[in-house]
C-alpha cells in the first residue's frame, strides 16, 4: 500500500451533498480490468459537455467551463474539499482510484458512506472527517482566496490552515499505522495464520454444515 | 448484563481475533464474486504470489456486463458485442478456471444476479459472514447472515486469507409494526425507511430490521428490505431468523442435508436480538402509514407517496439541502409541487438485485395481465433475476402475460439498473425503475430514474404516468 505520512496542498471546493460513486466514476469505465486509467474520467458527467466512453481520447473532449476542477485556479488540486455522505452507493474501489489518480491525495469532508471510507485508505488516500463548522469555514476560505492550501499531518492529526488555524481529527489507530508505513495489510493477515487455521478448526467444529456438504460450493456438489 | 443483538451474535461467532486498537480479524464464511470487481484482485493476488485461502468458500457468475437479449446471449461470451465487456466476463471465467473456483456462467442454467443466485442456490445460510465486491451484499442479511460489500482490495484479501480487517459497527434497529396496506410492498417500505432516516441515517450502524411488519414479510420482501439497508448508508442489513428463513432454505442445492441439517436448525433458532438486546439507535414506523412510494430526485432519500407532490426548494431552510433539491429539479426536469401522478414516462425497468426475484415478477404481472404498455412508453423490460427465477415465471406464463402486455421478457442480469450493459436511458428520459439508486446518469447518462415497487413499475407502464396501483386492482387482487 501506498504510504501517506504528511502532505501540503491546493484545496478544490465540490460543494455538494451526498456524491455517490457513480458521480466519481460512472460505470461505463468499470468494465476496465486494470487499477489504473480512472483519472481522466474522474467526475466524468460533471466535466465533460459530452458522454465519456472507454477508450476514448479524453484529452479532445469538450470541458464543461462551470465545473469546479476546470477552473484555472484549481488545476494541481490535491485536496478535495466536500459536503457530507461523500462517496455513497456502490462499494466500486475504482472511486479512490479515480481520485488518486487524478492527484488528490486528501478528502475533507463531515462524513462519507462507509465502504468508500474503508476504501480509500487501501490507496494511499487520507479521507479526513470535520466538523460542519470547519468544513463551512474551509469552503469560506478557499473560495476567497485563490491558491488556498492546506497542510494535513496524519501522525499529529492535524490540519493546518494557511492562517495557522488548527483543526483536530480522527483516524482509527489500526488504519492509521497502516497508512503511515504503507503496510501490505495481506501480509499483516497471513501473519496470524496459525490463529486464523485454528479458529477454522473450532468453526469447523461448532458449524460442520459451514464447511462439509453446505460450506463447500464445489463442482462435484454443484453438478449434483 | 444486556443481552446482545444479532449483529453481537454475528460478530462474536466469527471473531478470529481482536486487536488492542479496535481493529479485529473476521472469519469470511462465504465470498461472491462477479466479474467486475474481481479482475484487479485476482491481479493483485498472482502478482504477489499467493493462493486462495479456501477454494470452496467461493462462488462467482457474470452479472452486470451480460447482455439480456437471449440473440447475445445464445453465441455465449465470444459474442457479446461490447469488446470492453466482453474482456471482463473473459477474464472472470479464465481465474474461476485457474482456481477451480465454481462459477455459474453465462450458459449455466443457475446463473444470474449474485444476490439472486447465492440464497436462490442456499450458498446463502443463516449465520454466515457473506462478502462481495458489490454494495448490495446487504441483501444476505435476510437470512440472518453477516452480510456486506466490500471494495477489490478487500476482495483480494478475503481470497488470500479468508478473513476481513474490520471494526465493530453500532447497532441501529428499525421496527415496522402493524399491517402493511394491499398493495403496499417491501419495496415501499426500504424506501419509506430511506425517506425517513436518509441516505447517510445507517452510516457506521448494522441496520435489523424488526416488528410484526417485517415478520409478515415472504424472503424475497425481506431481500429487497436488506438489500436496500445500503441507500440508507448501512453496510449491514439483517434480520432475524424464523420459520420461514428456515423453510426457504430446506432442500436448496447447497443446503445441508439429514443430520447436518438438524444441527444447522438448531443453531439458526438463536440468530435473533436477545429481547434485552441494547441498539444504540431505534427508528419506528406504522407501516399501515406507508403509501406506495416513488423517488423524484436524484438520491434515493428523495422519495415521497405516490399522492403527494415534488418538493418545493423555497420552502427548504437549510441551504446545502435546498441547493441539493434545486439541482435534483433541474436534472430530473421536474417543477416543484408538480403532482408526481403527472410524471409521464419513457422507459420502464423491473429486474435488478432488488426486485426480480419470483414474486415481484408475479406482483408486476398481476398489474400488467389483460392490459396494454401505453403507446408513449418507449420500452418496458422485464429482466428476471437469475435463471431459476427465468423458469419459474416461465412455468406460471408470467412472461406470456409480460409479451401479451408489450414488455420485452429477458435474459437474467444486471441489466438497465446500472447500464453497464447496452440496457440504458437516453438523456433526458424518464424510467419507472425497480432498481435501488436514483442517482445522475446511473441508467444511462442523462438518464432521469424514478424507484418503484414492481407492481407500480408495471402500473406506470400501463398508463405512462404514475399512478397508485391500487387504483387499477381490486382489493382481492392486490392482497
Amino acid at each position: 500500500m501506498k504510504a501517506f505520512v504528511r502532505h501540503q496542498g491546493l484545496v478544490a471546493p465540490l460543494d455538494r451533498a451526498n456524491v455517490d460513486t457513480d458521480q466519481i466514476i460512472p460505470k461505463q469505465f468499470l468494465k476496465s480490468i486494470q487499477r489504473t486509467g480512472f483519472g481522466p474520467n474522474l467526475f466524468d458527467e460533471w466535466r465533460y459537455l459530452d458522454v465519456g466512453e472507454p477508450g476514448r481520447d479524453n484529452s479532445k473532449r469538450p470541458l464543461n467551463p462551470d465545473f469546479v476542477l476546470n477552473q484555472a485556479r484549481y488545476q494541481g488540486a490535491s485536496v478535495l474539499l466536500a459536503r457530507e455522505n461523500f462517496g455513497c452507493g456502490s462499494s466500486r474501489e475504482h472511486a479512490p482510484w479515480a481520485l488518486e489518480e487524478y492527484g488528490f491525495r486528501v478528502l475533507i469532508a463531515p462524513s462519507y458512506a462507509d465502504i468508500f471510507y474503508n476504501n480509500c485508505f487501501k490507496n494511499g488516500l487520507l479521507p479526513i472527517v470535520l466538523s460542519d463548522g470547519e468544513v463551512d469555514e474551509l469552503f469560506r476560505q478557499a473560495a476567497a482566496s485563490e491558491g488556498y492550501r492546506l497542510t494535513v499531518d496524519l501522525a499529529g492529526q492535524t490540519v493546518v490552515r494557511p492562517d495557522g488555524g488548527v483543526y483536530r481529527f480522527e483516524v482509527d489507530a489500526f488504519r492509521k499505522h497502516c497508512l503511515l508505513e504503507g503496510l501490505d495489510e495481506i501480509g499483516l493477515t497471513l501473519a496470524h495464520g496459525d490463529q486464523i487455521r485454528a479458529f477454522e478448526a473450532r468453526h469447523r467444529a461448532a458449524h460442520p454444515w459451514l464447511f462439509g456438504a453446505g460450506g463447500s460450493v464445489t463442482d462435484e456438489r454443484g453438478m449434483a | 448484563m444486556a443481552g446482545k443483538t444479532l449483529y453481537d451474535k454475528l460478530w462474536e461467532s466469527h471473531l478470529v481475533r481482536q486487536n488492542d486498537d479496535g481493529s479485529a480479524l473476521l472469519y469470511i464464511d462465504r465470498h461472491l464474486l462477479h466479474e467486475v470487481t474481481s479482475p484487479q484482485a485476482f491481479e493483485g493476488l498472482r502478482l504477489a504470489g499467493r493462493e486462495p485461502w479456501r477454494i470452496d468458500a467461493n462462488l462467482a457468475t457474470p452479472d452486470h456486463n451480460v447482455p439480456t437479449t437471449s440473440v447475445e446471449r445464445r453465441g455465449g461470451i465470444a459474442a457479446i458485442a461490447d469488446e470492453v465487456s466482453r474482456i471482463q466476463v473473459q477474464t472472470l471465467d479464465d481465474n474461476c478456471a485457474r482456481y477451480g473456483i465454481l462459477q455459474f456462467g453465462m450458459h449455466d442454467a443457475r446463473q444470474g444476479i449474485v444476490h439472486v443466485i447465492g440464497p436462490e442456490q442456499g450458498a446463502t445460510l443463516p449465520g454466515m459472514t457473506v462478502v462481495c465486491g458489490d454494495s448490495h451484499t446487504s441483501t444476505h442479511g435476510a437470512f440472518g447472515a453477516l452480510a456486506h460489500g466490500i471494495g477489490t482490495s478487500e476482495v483480494e484479501h478475503v481470497l488470500a486469507t479468508q478473513c476481513l480487517i474490520a471494526q465493530k459497527m453500532k447497532n441501529l434497529q428499525v421496527r415496522v409494526e402493524g399491517e402493511l396496506a394491499p398493495g403496499v410492498t417491501a419495496k415501499d417500505i426500504a424506501l419509506a425507511v430511506i425517506g425517513t432516516i436518509g441516505t447517510a441515517g445507517g452510516t457506521g450502524y448494522a441496520l435489523e430490521f424488526a416488528g410484526s411488519a417485517i415478520r409478515a414479510l415472504s424472503m424475497e420482501g425481506r431481500m429487497t428490505l436488506c438489500n436496500m439497508a445500503i441507500e440508507a448508508g448501512a453496510r449491514v442489513g439483517l434480520i432475524a431468523v424464523d420459520t420461514k428463513t428456515i423453510e426457504y432454505v430446506k432442500g436448496r442445492l447447497f443446503a445441508p442435508r439429514g443430520a447436518q441439517w438438524e444441527l444447522a436448525v438448531a443453531n439458526w433458532r438463536q440468530l435473533h436480538s436477545d429481547p434485552d438486546a441494547v441498539f444504540d439507535k431505534v427508528v419506528e414506523l406504522r407501516a399501515g402509514d406507508i403509501k406506495p412510494q416513488v423517488s423524484w430526485g436524484t438520491s434515493p432519500e428523495m422519495v415521497v407517496a405516490v399522492d403527494a407532490r415534488v418538493p418545493d426548494p423555497a420552502v427548504e431552510s437549510d441551504p446545502t439541502k435546498r441547493d441539493s433539491i434545486e439541482r435534483a429539479l433541474k436534472y430530473m426536469g421536474l417543477a416543484a409541487n408538480q403532482a408526481i401522478t403527472d410524471i409521464r414516462l419513457d422507459r420502464i425497468f423491473i429486474g435488478s438485485c432488488t426486485n426480480s426475484r419470483i414474486e415481484d415478477l408475479r406482483a408486476a404481472a398481476a398489474v400488467a395481465k389483460g392490459r396494454k404498455v401505453a403507446a408513449s412508453v418507449k420500452q418496458a423490460l422485464v429482466v428476471p433475476g437469475s435463471g431459476p427465477v427465468k423458469a419459474q415465471a416461465e412455468q406460471e406464463g408470467l412472461d406470456k402475460i409480460f409479451i401479451e402486455a408489450g414488455f420485452e421478457w429477458r435474459e437474467p442480469g444486471c441489466s438497465m439498473c446500472l447500464a453497464m450493459n447496452a440496457d440504458r436511458l437516453e438523456a433526458g428520459e424518464h424510467c419507472a425503475s425497480t432498481s435501488n439508486r436514483n442517482f445522475e446518469g446511473r441508467q444511462g447518462a442523462g438518464g432521469r430514474t424514478h424507484l418503484v415497487s414492481p407492481a407500480m413499475a408495471a402500473a406506470a407502464a400501463v398508463c405512462g404516468h404514475f399512478v397508485d396501483v391500487r387504483e387499477l386492482l381490486g382489493r382481492e387482487e392486490v392482497a
